[in-house]
């Protein structure tokens, strides 16, 4: 059945903001959704919250909205377009949340707006519980037994061992596994006890089993197609997310895996999902082959993304295509060229994802992995064994070295097997190419040999080389080989042919990526790789891509000319650029990830393409780095480096407290932290850089593009909240509202110069404070950014884009850049946290970063901009209500404008003792209300936000820590999903605009970018 | 041990022996089957074949009885990027297999796609690569060689006595899981060797012409059988069963470069537009046809995967609707016509 004609206009919901759970695979889906809709001739409206994605550029829709993921967000966007259909199945469990309550609210019937992909009874079978369960049983499988409980007495006949899940518990607090009936009565009272409503859901246990799942592509004529087939190392119990996984599935029989692929297809029909992909878990009793069906996504998931890069076949293209009324036999495969999308995928590699976590920035939370998801990113493997792509995979997460991993007790045995052997200790002078292929073959890099042969990484790299030993590329075509492919996607293995094709005419450039996503390294890098893959082709290079991330939009095969899906290592980046003999390596777009192997490329005679790598280390080099600014007479916060505790306390009393500690060469501030005396110092183990920490000073990032000579200022940001809140947590505003136009010309000047001095020739961003007339420079990184695509969205410029034309040998000049700024219009970018998943770790913005994504949104003025990106960050602000203020004594005083305005606004205000007393000095009519801690009758403040009576809690730290009063209230707001604003500077935004936000009709960023460009014109 | 394959054409792949020493002579070819070794080495089909496994890493769930499709491994050797034991490898040595681990698999199947199957020599030990090439070229090509009569029953025996419908499967090299596919429909299955004559057959209700190796154009007397039983019983042929019942029906046959092997193989249904993901296992096929009978087209090559002669009640499919291993998409195949056959026999 050919394509729809009924349909000209479809709107695709995005996922929103980066959160753990749901992050850049589906702005990779998203992005092949609109690719394929839009070679059909459908006018494409896309509504994403997400700067940061690719289907949010102005290019890859007909209209794009950068608008909260909201029931009002998106109905403004539907009503102003009113497009034929609506595809929810591209943007994770948000969009499909939204679509249902768009369907449910009665939005979609009202604006004639159809449901494809995924209509509203199959999100509800899917969704919910009980239809599930009867849908699955209908069909003859099982889901585990479970049952709703509020008092002990409802126990009789529960199976053991079970699951108890408290209802409204963070992170499943109070809940736990129980094998005996004694045991399951104590942790059912318990839970009741934790949760607010007394409901606990007592579960059949299937902790132990083996678990599956399957990646199902299913169309209109009832034709299935298996895509993939996913084994979770890890077995039942730990979130599949942060599981360890392997595809194909490693351990089950044919006749056991038809069985599952039966079991498949036949949830599929049940849920009726008739146009589209899904995803199934199961979970497989080992010995009896017991199943139970675990859950169904009926759209697009992270596993489907993983999928589809293990595989190669593009499932968010076919399930786009299904979705308007293709069928399979009708939609060719891309990698192949010449077989339909109903050839099921065969492997003749395995591919291994590793999970990565970010522990180490949430002190205090607890480490267990469980149900619910913890990591942060992944990284991907490809090999010929499974050992090989373990190994890949396990050290493509860049690790510094404090994640361990052990495979459980309980996995298969087979794995058990696999991974019996560690490396023993090797003499290197002893290895024949035989031993270096036996090695490699297993999956052991260069660097781990080094270690099991106390050598050098070089040392070994040379001997195996000497050897004659070198890896060789496969491509990955679906297919195992069966069909000429024209596939441009490549792994390494050793001790085979290599099948990379033979050089072209036109040069090349190897685009170094950013790796698994991390804290303070995210999908903003992997949009700056994109475009850079983008640009250079269109400046007539071949783009070679080189990363291990297998939710992005950079490991599209469609995205570059080549992809190595290998991992960025020094090792693997060399022996690509050894067969790519590449004009340029670009190391400025993927974050810090390329910086540490710049070094080494330029020893191996390779040239980094743009910005050269020692103005990387002036920049990074404190050292270097103040003598330059000395010379430019620019000035930076007094500094200095200490190797001990002594020389640290020397420093401090130098330049005086409060000081800012941290290691250099980090990203996303880890291990920053703030001391205001001696007795915050702490042991201090290698060599720290100490910064005065500057107070009160408006904080700028500013993004620029230089060709060595001129320089362009993209941006210049606003920081929201104070110094010491970390430039990622911080939400960010542009123009910067608080900058006088001398400081503003200034900020541009120092900019430039130091632009020119660094000999950047690409991205820059710097760093400033600004304090009554001085203006410091806090850091430089002649880098791509975090904010480079918000501030390519806001202003219309394509940073990337230019960054890569004056690499490319273009000048400044030569491009005409606009001088993109739309007056009359603010651009907010606010950042999401991921404090719900760690209970534990005290939810307070710092210095160290913690967010893990990030929204933007734009109106006329700034308060209506800021009230909108906090809806879209998920924290709506409340317009009434009681309003809850604790500070500590430094914010004592400005604390009474905020809650004089908030007074004003009529919310009514509550306070603990101290705070009461100097918000009633100053003639507010403020309640008391006892901390936790203080003794007393009547409610805490933690009761209070427990049983919702504050709409907005206010409370900036006195320390952090699990058991301080501060962290009660700020988790007991988590909690109670009630704002919780921790900076004083956040709160006065926060309140400004509560009192100033107007309704606002939402722009498109074209509509919004042709504006710019008509000012620029007019101007 | 290290060994290495020999093809016609002089290429040479070295490895490493895992299973019995000696060397085995035959046609190489590929499967791209993710699951299932066990079930292909004693898939009769693969007589006279040394089998490459596509599939990185093959032996990881050990062997089990009830998972053989025949009474013995008829495949001649077993070529692997990775062979994992001790199982497996075991069970390949006690039944004198020749098997090589670490072979560079996908090179080999890029070579045998572009350059057609051929006749190759795995050695596992010493041996003369020159040597191994000369016994490669020396062996007769599979085009034009009868193999039905080394891997059928030698007399007829009964599979299952009991069921609604008595049916007759003449085996050219039956696999076991067209036996219960067949008994589990309901069927009362007897077996005949693959010479047995028609007037034999057509005391059955119905009649399934089996899968097994080689061409089957020099099997003449086969076809010549199927022509006798058209119209008179009705029949269900199965990859070579389905290939004779095209030969005596007028349809051609040819010799595919270098086969089909694999599960995942779509095949359209022309009359429903439905597509099919099957088992597949065969190095001849029913050349493309646009008559009316063809009822099923591969949507890799377009040769005829189904034909139907309902006038007749005969039809047959190229793919494996038993699976075994493979997808169980097709099993209705066999099931309906059982279902026919019975309700046919009612009437």
């Amino acid at each position: 059945m050919p394509r729809r004609h009924d349909l000209e206009s479809i709107c695709l919901i995005g996922s929103g903001p980066i959160v753990i759970g749901q992050a850049c695979e589906f702005d990779y889906a998203g992005c092949q959704a609109l690719k394929v809709l839009r070679e059909d001739g459908f006018r494409t409206i896309v509504v994403n919250s997400n700067p940061a994605t690719i289907m949010t550029d102005p290019g890859f829709a007909d209209r794009t909205y950068l608008e909260p993921l909201d029931l009002e967000g998106v109905t403004d966007v539907l009503a102003r377009e009113r497009p034929d259909a609506l595809l929810p199945t591209m943007g994770g469990q948000t969009a499909l949340n939204l679509a249902r309550e768009l369907a449910l609210e009665g939005v979609l019937e009202e604006l004639g707006v159809e449901l494809i992909g995924a209509p509203l009874d199959v999100i509800q079978r899917a969704e919910d519980r009980e239809l599930f369960r009867t849908a699955v049983r209908e069909v003859g499988l099982q889901v585990p037994g479970s049952r709703i409980v509020t008092s002990l007495d409802e126990l009789g006949g529960v199976s053991l061992p079970a699951v108890i899940r408290p209802a409204f518990t963070l992170g499943g607090h109070g809940g736990g596994f129980v094998e005996t009936v004694d045991q399951l009565h104590r942790q059912v009272e318990r839970g009741l006890d934790e949760s607010p409503i007394r409901q606990v859901l007592v579960e059949e246990s299937v902790r132990g089993w083996d678990e599956f799942e399957l990646e199902v592509v299913r169309d209109r004529k009832d034709n299935v197609v298996i895509v993939c087939s996913i084994e979770n190392i890890d077995p039942m119990g730990v979130h599949t997310g942060d599981s360890v996984t392997v595809a194909p599935q490693m351990t089950l029989s044919d006749h056991a895996y038809q069985e599952l692929r039966d079991a498949a297809a036949a949830v599929v029909r049940a849920v009726g999902v008739e146009c589209g992909g899904s995803n199934i878990q199961f979970a497989r009793e080992r010995d009896t082959g017991e199943l139970r069906v675990i859950e169904m996504n009926p759209r697009v998931s992270r596993s489907s993304a993983l999928a589809s890069k293990a595989t190669g076949y593009p499932i968010a293209k076919v399930a786009a295509k299904l979705a308007v009324g293709y069928t399979l036999d009708e939609i060719p495969n891309d990698l192949t060229g010449t077989t339909p999308a109903s050839f099921e995928p065969t492997l003749d590699y395995v591919v291994v994802k590793f999970p990565r976590f970010a522990f180490e920035k949430f002190p205090g939370a607890d480490t267990t992995l469980g149900t619910q998801m913890k990591s942060v990113g992944e990284a991907m493997g490809i090999g010929r064994t499974f050992l090989e792509a373990f190994r890949k995979a396990r050290r493509s997460r860049e690790l510094d070295g404090s994640e361990t991993w052990e495979l459980a007790e309980s996995a298969h045995p087979w794995f058990h097997v696999e991974l019996a052997n560690e490396l023993q200790e090797l003499s290197l002078d002893d290895l024949v190419a035989d031993d270096f292929v036996r090695l490699k073959r297993s999956g052991w890099s260069d660097a781990e040999l080094a270690i099991a042969s106390g050598t050098t990484d070089d040392a070994v790299r040379a001997r195996r080389r000497s050897c004659g030993v070198r890896p060789s590329y496969r491509r990955v075509d679906s297919c195992a080989g069966e069909v000429e492919a024209a596939s441009t996607y490549y792994y390494s293995t050793w001790g085979e042919a290599d099948e990379t094709p033979p050089h072209g005419e036109k040069p090349r450039v190897v685009i170094l990526g950013s790796g698994p996503n991390r804290i303070g390294q995210g999908i903003e890098f992997d949009y700056c790789c994109v475009h850079a893959a983008q640009s250079f082709r269109r400046l007539g290079y071949e783009a070679v891509m080189v990363n291990c991330n297998p939710e992005t939009v950079s490991t599209d095969y469609d995205t570059s000319d080549r992809l190595y899906f290998e991992p960025l290592g020094l090792e693997e980046v060399l022996s690509i650029c050894e067969r790519e003999k590449p004009e340029g390596v670009a190391i400025q777009f993927g974050g810090q990830t390329p910086l540490k192997l710049a070094r080494g490329l330029e020893a191996a005679g390779y040239r980094i393409i743009g910005t050269p790598f020692d103005a990387v280390d002036v920049a990074e080099d404190r050292e270097r780095f103040g003598a330059l600014l000395d010379r430019l007479g620019v000035r930076c916060p007094e500094w200095g480096i200490a190797r001990t505790e002594t020389e640290a306390r020397a420093i401090a009393e130098r330049i005086g407290y409060p000081i800012l500690i941290r290691p250099s060469y980090v990203l996303g501030g880890r291990a920053m932290r703030v001391c205001y005396s001696g007795d915050d110092l702490g042991p201090i183990k290698s060599p720290v850089l100490i910064d005065r920490f500057i107070e009160s000073a408006i904080e700028i990032d500013v993004d620029a593009v230089s060709d060595g000579r001129d320089t362009y200022v993209g941006a210049v940001m606003q920081h929201v909240e104070e110094a010491g809140v970390h430039s990622g947590d911080s939400a960010c505003v542009l123009p910067a509202p608080s900058l006088a136009p001398a400081q503003d010309a200034e900020i541009r000047l120092i900019v430039r110069t130091l632009a020119q001095a660094l000999g950047v020739v690409g991205l820059i961003n710097v760093q400033l404070a600004v304090v009554e007339e001085n203006i410091y420079v806090l850091e430089a990184n002649p880098r791509a950014s975090r904010t480079v695509p918000f501030a390519s969205k806001a202003t219309g410029v394509n940073l990337v884009d230019a960054a890569c034309r004056v690499m490319a040998g273009a000048r400044l000049s030569e491009l005409a850049l606009s001088q993109g700024q739309s007056l009359g219009h603010v651009s907010v970018k606010a950042a999401v946290l991921p404090f719900a998943r760690f209970p534990g770790a005290d939810p307070v913005l710092g210095p160290e970063m913690r967010a893990t994504g990030e929204v933007m949104a734009s109106a006329a003025d700034l308060p209506t901009a800021f009230a909108k990106a906090e809806r879209a960050a998920g924290r709506p602000l409340p317009t009434g209500g009681t309003a809850f203020l604790s500070v500590r004594d430094a914010d004592k005083q400005a604390v009474v404008k905020v809650a004089g305005t908030l007074a004003e606004l009529g919310f009514k205000l509550v306070a603990t003792a101290g705070t009461a007393q100097t918000l009633a000095a100053a003639g507010l009519d403020v309640e008391h209300v006892r901390k936790v801690t203080e003794e007393g009758t009547g409610p805490t403040v933690v009761d209070l936000i427990r049983r919702g009576r504050c709409k907005l809690v206010i409370n900036t730290p006195h320390g952090s820590g699990a058991r301080t009063d501060g962290y009660l209230i700020r988790e007991a707001a988590l909690v109670a999903r009630v704002p919780c604003i921790t900076t004083l500077s956040g709160a006065a935004a926060a309140v400004h605009a509560i009192a100033n936000a107007r309704s606002e009709e939402s722009l498109s960023l074209q509509e919004l970018q042709e504006r710019i460009v008509h000012e620029t014109r007019a101007a | 041990m290290t060994g290495f394959l020999a093809l016609e054409d002089g290429t040479v792949f070295r490895g490493d022996s895992v299973a019995a020493e000696g060397f085995a002579v035959g046609e190489a070819v590929f499967t791209t089957a993710m699951t299932g070794y066990q079930e292909i080495v004693t898939d009769p089909s693969f007589a006279e074949q040394l089998v490459c496994f596509t599939a990185p890493m093959v032996g990881n769930y050990g062997v089990a009885e009830g998972r053989s499709e025949s009474t013995r491994a008829h495949a001649r050797a077993v070529l692997m990027r990775e062979a994992r034991g001790p199982a497996w490898t075991d069970w390949l040595h006690e039944r004198g297999i020749v098997a090589l681990s670490g072979i560079d698999t996908r090179s080999l199947v890029l070579k045998l796609r572009d350059s057609g199957a051929m006749r190759a020599v795995v050695v596992a030990g010493g041996g003369s690569v020159d040597q191994a090439v000369e016994v490669a070229r020396a062996q007769p090509s599979m085009a034009g060689r009868a193999l039905a009569h080394e891997v059928s029953t030698a007399r007829p025996y009964v599979y299952s006595d009991a069921g609604r419908t008595r049916v007759a499967v003449v085996d050219y090299g039956c696999k076991r899981s067209i036996l219960r596919r067949l008994a589990g429909a309901g069927a009362a299955v007897t077996v005949f060797p693959h010479d047995a004559m028609a007037d034999e057959l057509m005391r059955f209700d119905g009649v399934l012409l089996s899968n097994g190796p080689g061409d089957p154009e020099p099997l003449e007397e086969e076809v010549a059988v199927v022509r006798e039983l058209l119209g008179r019983v009705p029949i269900l042929g199965i990859c070579l069963g389905h290939q004779l019942l095209a030969l005596a029906a007028g349809h051609e046959t040819f010799k595919l470069p270098f086969g089909h092997r694999g599960a995942n193989h779509p095949v359209l249904e022309r009359a429903s537009g439905r597509v099919l993901v099957t088992c597949q296992n065969h190095g001849f096929a029913v050349a493309p046809s646009d008559a009316r009978e063809a009822t099923h087209v591969s949507l890799y090559d377009e040769t005829v995967e189904g034909l139907d002669f309902p006038l007749e009640q005969a039809r047959s499919v190229q793919f494996h609707p038993e699976a075994g291993p493979g997808p169980h998409d097709a099993w209705p195949i066999i099931h309906e016509w059982v279902e026919e056959v019975a309700y046919a026999k009612a009437a």
